[in-house]
C-alpha cells in the first residue's frame, strides 16, 4: 500500500465532491497558519514601497529588522507560553529585571561582563520557573498568575535600580556588545539580531522535531488528553514557563545592546506588543495551534506600518489606528480559520 | 523620493524644510497644546511636519524607533523632547547623519547632545511659587506635602521643578540632584517647616487626588501643598474637599494652561508659575527652518546652556517682593 | 451456560472493594479475561462500572482484593503502570488531541525518536517511522476510509476517530483493551465501523473489555457478558445463554440469574 502524503484538498470519508476555493484555503491555512501573516507582511511592504520606494532599500529592511529583534525574541517565549493555552503578562518585567539586575551589579558590585550577562540569563530563567510554579502547582489561572508577578518583579527591579537608566559607556563591553554593527551583503544588522535569529532556529527545532514540542502542542490542544496519554503537564507548563523565562533573559541583553543603555523603559507595554505579534501570527490564543514563524512575522508587520507609515508622513496618531484595526483583522481571520471541521 | 538622509545641498529660502516632532506621548495637554503651536508655525514658514510620539511618558524605545525612522526618511531636523537619556545615542547618530536636532521642554543631559534647546526653566518656575509661598506664609510653621511625578525614576523637570520650590521657600536642598533627601523639619524664610509627606503622582489628576490622600492620612494638619503641576493639583484639591479642608491648605503648581489659570481665579490653585509651550515650538520651528536654510541659532539664555522660553508667577494673592501677574492677564496667554 | 476454560486468566480480579466515603463503589467483585475473547461488562448508571474499569487499567486505586495478569499478581498505582503491564484503555473523551495529525495522536506519550546521535543527542522525532506504523495500524484494523495520516483529529468523523483511537490501544496493547462506550455518540454505519475493529481485535488474539450499555451492540460482539449491579456482581451470561431482554432484566434485578 502507498503511503499518501499531505493531501490539503481530500474531502473527508466521502469521495467525488470538490470544495470550494474558500474552503481549500480555509484549510490551507488551518494547516500552514503563518500563510495568512506572511501574505499580510509581503502586503504590506509592497503598499508601502508604492507609497515611498524608500522602504524597500537595504537601509530600510535593516531597521526593520534591527526595530523588531526585541519584540521578536520576547515574542517566542509568549508564543510558547500562548501555546499551551496559558498567557504572559510578565513577559516585559522579567525581562526588565534581568536587564537591570545585571546592569546593576556590573555597576556597583563590578562583576564581569559575562558574568552579569549569565546572572541576567538566570534570572530571567528563574523568574519564568516561579511563573510555571504559580500555573503548574498551584494551579492559578496563567492570566492571574502572571499578572501577580509582573507587579513583584516591577517592584524588585525599582528597588534594584531606583529606577536609574544605566547607560552603556558605564558597563562592561559586553553587555551592550548586542549593538555592535555586522553587515551581511547589502544589509546592516547587529550581533542581537543574530543571536535572536539563533533563538529561533533553536526553539523552532525543539518545537518541531522534537517530543517535548509535540507535548507543548498536545498540552495546550487538550491537557486532559495529554495527561491520560502519559503525558505529564506539571512538568510540560513548568519547562515553558522556565524556557520562556530563559528567552526573556537573552532578550534583556539584545535590549541593552539597541538602547544603548540598562534602563526601565526600554521596551513600553511588552505584554501588547509581544501577544499583539502572537496574534497577528496566528497562533490561537486557547492553544494548541500556530508557531513562531507566525510569531516574527506578525512582529515584523507591526513595525513594517511603522517604519511605513512614517516614511509616508503620515502621523502617529494614525500608525496606532491602523496596528488596532491590524489586530481585529488578525483575530477574525484566526476564527474564521478555526471554523474548519470534517 | 531620495532615500539618502544627509542631502548636502540645503535648501534654499524656498524650499520645503522637512522636520518630524517627537513628543512623549499623544495624550498629555502640555504636548497637544506644543503640537498645535509647531503645526501652526510650520504651515507658515513652509515646513512640512510630521508628528511622532513613544507610546507614553517614558517610553525611551519608542522614541529611538521614531529617530531612526526620521533620518531614514531623510528629514532635514527633528523636534524632540526627550524621554531619557537612552535616546541620546539615537540623537548622536541622527546628527551624525546631518539633520538638525533640537530639544524641546525637556533638556536632554549632556546637554550638548542637541543642537540646541528651548525649555522652561523649571528651576526657576518652582523658585518663584517657593517664594510666593514662604512669603504668603510667613510668620506662620507650614505642614508641607510635596506631590511629585516619579518616585521611580529621575526626570529633569520633575526634580528641578520640587528643588526649586524648596529653593524659593528658603529651604536647604542637601544635594540640588536628588528630590527627598531634605531634612523633614527645619526653618524656611518666613518660620518653621515640616514636610510631612513626599508622594507620586505621575502628573495626573486621580494620581494628585492619590497622593493627597494618603499625605492627609500621615498629616491632617498640612497647610501647603506643591503640585508637580496642575492636574495633579486639581486632583489634590478634590482630596482636601473631600476632607472639609480646602479653604485651610494652600495649594501651588506649574503650568499656566486655561484650565489651570480658572483654577487660580476660582481659588483652587493659590499661584502658579505658567509656562509657554506654543512660544516653545513657535522658537523651535522656526529656528530649525531657519538653520536647516543656513541661518543660525539664536543665543542660549543667561545663566543658563539651553534657550529659556519663560516663565511667569500667576496669582491673585500678590506678595511684596514677588513679581506676578493676575489671573485675568495669565488667561489671554493661557495655552 | 459459560464456557469455561482451564486456561489462565490473562487478567483476573478477585473481591475488588472500593468506597468512597460511606458510598460502595464495588462490593467484592471478581472478574476473568480469558485469552482471545470480548467480555462486555453491562449495568445500570451507578452500578459500578466505571469504577471497575478504573481499578483495572490503575485510574483509581482499590481498597483491598487482587488484579493477575497471567496468574502474576500486580497492582497499579497510576493507569502509566497499566500501560506498561500491556493494558491499553479507549476512554470515553478518546484523550487524543484534536488540532494534532493521527500518526502525532498514535504516538503521543510515547514518541518514537531517530536512531544514533540525531535520536539521543538531538531527540529528534523519526516522524517518518511513526507515520508509517500509524498508517499500517489503522488499516490492520480495516479502516479504509483513511488515506491521510497526517490529517488532523478533528477533521476526522466521530467513528473515524473512534476507530483512531481502538488502533492505537490495539497497537501498544499487548495484553488487553478496554473500551469505555465506544459506541455511545455514533450513528448506526460508524458504530458498525468500530464493532469491526473490535471482533479485528479479537481475531488478533487481543482480548477485549468493553464497557457499554448498547444491548445490540454487547450481543453483537461478546463472547461473555459480565452483569454489574449495585456495586456488586449480578452474574455472568452470554449470548447464547440469555437474550437481550433477560440480560436486561438481570441487570435491573427484575430477573436473578
Amino acid at each position: 500500500m502507498s503511503l499518501t502524503t499531505t493531501n490539503i484538498g481530500t474531502v473527508n470519508g466521502l469521495t467525488g465532491q470538490r470544495q470550494s476555493v474558500s474552503r481549500r484555503l480555509q484549510h490551507l491555512l488551518h494547516t500552514n497558519p503563518w500563510v495568512s501573516p506572511l501574505v499580510i507582511l509581503v502586503l504590506s511592504i509592497a503598499i508601502f514601497t508604492i507609497i515611498n520606494p524608500a522602504f524597500a532599500q537595504p537601509r530600510a529592511i535593516s531597521l526593520l529588522i534591527q526595530q523588531t529583534a526585541v519584540i521578536a525574541a520576547l515574542g517566542v517565549g509568549q508564543t510558547l507560553v500562548i501555546l499551551t493555552a496559558g498567557i504572559d503578562l510578565s513577559v516585559g518585567a522579567v525581562s526588565i529585571l534581568a536587564t537591570m539586575l545585571s546592569a546593576v551589579l556590573a555597576q556597583d558590585a563590578g562583576l564581569p561582563g559575562w558574568v552579569a550577562i549569565i546572572v541576567g540569563v538566570l534570572t530571567g530563567t528563574l523568574g519564568g520557573l516561579f511563573n510555571g510554579f504559580l500555573v503548574s502547582k498551584l494551579k492559578l489561572p496563567p492570566f492571574i498568575g502572571t499578572l501577580g508577578t509582573l507587579s513583584i518583579f516591577t517592584a524588585i527591579s525599582l528597588l534594584l535600580s531606583g529606577g536609574r537608566s544605566i547607560q552603556a559607556t558605564e558597563l562592561p563591553a559586553e553587555m551592550s556588545a548586542g549593538g555592535e554593527r555586522v553587515p551581511i551583503g547589502p544589509f546592516d544588522l547587529n550581533i542581537g539580531v543574530l543571536v535572536v535569529i539563533a533563538i529561533y532556529i533553536v526553539v523552532g527545532y525543539a518545537l518541531s522535531q522534537t517530543g517535548w514540542g509535540r507535548h507543548v502542542y498536545a498540552v495546550g490542544d487538550d491537557a486532559e488528553a495529554a495527561r491520560l496519554s502519559g503525558i505529564r503537564v506539571n512538568r510540560v507548563l513548568l519547562s515553558v514557563y522556565a524556557v520562556a523565562g530563559l528567552i526573556y533573559g537573552i532578550a534583556a541583553w539584545v535590549l541593552i545592546g539597541r538602547a544603548g543603555a540598562a534602563t526601565p523603559n526600554g521596551i513600553v507595554d511588552a505584554n501588547l506588543a509581544s501577544i499583539t505579534a502572537v496574534v497577528i501570527g496566528g497562533t490561537s490564543l486557547f492553544g494548541g495551534r500556530g508557531g513562531i514563524i507566525g510569531t516574527v512575522l506578525g512582529a515584523l508587520i507591526i513595525q513594517s506600518f511603522t517604519i511605513g507609515l512614517s516614511l509616508a508622513g503620515v502621523d502617529d496618531q494614525f500608525r496606532v489606528l491602523a496596528v488596532g484595526f491590524l489586530v481585529i483583522f488578525a483575530v477574525a481571520a484566526d476564527q474564521w480559520i478555526r471554523k474548519v471541521r470534517a | 523620493m531620495s532615500a539618502c538622509a544627509g542631502d548636502t545641498a540645503a535648501p534654499g529660502a524656498d524650499d520645503e524644510v522637512k522636520v518630524t516632532l517627537i513628543l512623549k506621548d499623544l495624550v498629555n495637554p502640555f504636548f497637544v497644546a506644543l503640537q498645535k503651536g509647531a503645526e501652526a508655525q510650520a504651515e507658515k514658514d513652509g515646513v512640512n511636519l510630521t508628528i511622532a510620539s513613544g507610546k507614553k511618558d517614558g517610553d525611551e524605545e519608542g522614541q529611538i524607533q521614531a529617530i531612526e525612522n526620521a533620518v531614514l526618511k531623510g528629514e532635514d531636523g527633528i523636534l524632540v523632547l526627550p524621554a531619557g537619556p537612552a535616546v541620546n545615542s539615537a540623537i548622536t547618530k541622527a546628527r551624525e547623519a546631518g539633520l538638525v536636532v533640537i530639544a524641546l521642554d525637556t533638556p536632554p543631559d549632556p546637554i550638548d547632545t542637541t543642537d540646541q534647546t528651548f525649555a522652561t526653566d523649571n528651576f526657576e518656575a518652582g523658585k518663584l511659587i517657593g517664594e510666593w509661598a514662604a512669603s504668603a506664609t510667613a510668620g506662620t510653621d507650614v505642614v508641607i506635602a510635596l506631590l511629585d511625578q516619579f518616585d521611580d525614576r529621575i526626570i529633569q523637570t520633575d526634580l528641578n521643578r520640587d528643588q526649586g520650590f524648596l529653593t524659593g521657600m528658603g529651604i536647604d536642598t542637601a544635594d540640588l540632584g536628588q528630590n527627598g533627601d531634605e531634612a523633614q523639619t527645619g526653618t524656611f524664610s518666613g518660620g518653621n517647616y515640616t514636610i510631612a509627606c513626599q508622594e507620586a503622582t505621575t502628573g495626573a489628576e486621580d494620581g494628585g487626588r492619590e497622593a493627597m490622600e494618603n499625605c492627609l492620612t500621615a498629616n491632617s494638619d498640612i497647610n501647603l501643598v506643591y503640585t508637580i503641576n496642575e492636574p495633579s493639583a486639581a486632583g489634590a484639591y478634590k482630596a482636601l474637599q473631600a476632607a472639609g479642608l480646602e479653604k485651610d491648605v494652600k495649594i501651588v503648581s506649574i503650568d499656566g494652561s486655561c484650565e489651570g489659570v480658572a483654577n487660580v481665579a476660582s481659588g483652587i490653585i493659590s499661584a502658579t508659575s505658567q509656562q509657554y509651550p506654543v512660544n516653545m515650538a513657535t522658537l523651535g520651528v522656526e529656528t530649525i527652518a531657519s538653520v536647516v536654510r543656513g541661518g543660525d541659532y539664536p543665543p542660549v539664555s543667561d545663566g543658563l546652556d539651553f534657550y529659556n522660553t519663560g516663565t511667569a508667577l500667576v496669582t491673585d494673592a500678590t506678595q511684596d517682593g514677588v513679581d506676578s501677574i493676575t489671573s485675568e492677564e495669565a488667561t489671554e496667554i493661557c495655552w | 451456560m459459560t464456557t469455561t476454560t482451564t486456561a489462565t486468566p490473562v487478567l483476573a480480579a478477585r473481591e475488588l472493594r472500593k468506597n468512597f466515603g460511606r458510598v460502595v463503589g464495588l462490593d467484592g467483585v471478581s472478574l476473568d479475561l480469558y485469552a482471545g475473547e470480548v467480555l462486555a461488562i453491562i449495568g445500570d448508571n451507578g452500578a459500578g462500572k466505571s469504577t471497575l474499569i478504573k481499578c483495572l487499567t490503575g485510574a483509581l486505586v482499590p481498597d483491598s482484593g487482587t488484579l493477575a495478569i497471567d496468574g502474576e499478581i500486580v497492582s497499579f498505582k497510576r493507569p502509566q503502570d497499566a500501560q506498561e503491564r500491556g493494558i491499553e484503555t479507549v476512554y470515553q473523551t478518546l484523550a487524543m488531541a484534536p488540532a494534532l495529525d493521527i500518526a502525532s495522536n498514535m504516538f503521543l506519550g510515547r514518541e518514537l525518536r531517530q536512531r544514533g546521535i540525531a535520536g539521543s543527542v538531538f531527540r529528534r522525532l523519526d516522524k517518518k517511522e511513526m507515520r508509517r506504523r500509524s498508517y499500517e495500524a489503522v488499516q490492520k484494523l480495516g479502516i479504509q476510509t483513511i488515506q491521510n495520516i497526517t490529517q488532523s483529529v478533528e477533521t476526522l468523523s466521530g467513528g473515524q476517530r473512534q476507530a483512531v483511537a481502538v488502533a492505537r490501544a490495539a497497537e501498544f496493547g499487548s495484553k488487553v483493551v478496554v473500551l469505555d462506550e465506544p459506541t455511545a455518540a455514533l450513528g448506526v454505519k460508524e458504530s458498525g465501523l468500530v464493532l469491526d475493529a473490535i471482533k479485528s481485535l479479537k481475531d488478533r488474539g487481543l482480548p477485549v473489555i468493553l464497557i457499554s450499555h448498547n444491548m445490540p451492540h454487547v450481543w453483537e460482539v461478546a463472547d461473555r457478558i459480565h452483569i454489574q449491579r449495585l456495586g456488586g456482581s449480578a452474574g455472568v451470561i452470554t449470548p447464547q445463554s440469555h437474550n437481550m431482554t433477560d440480560g436486561v432484566a438481570i441487570m435491573t434485578g427484575a430477573a436473578k440469574l
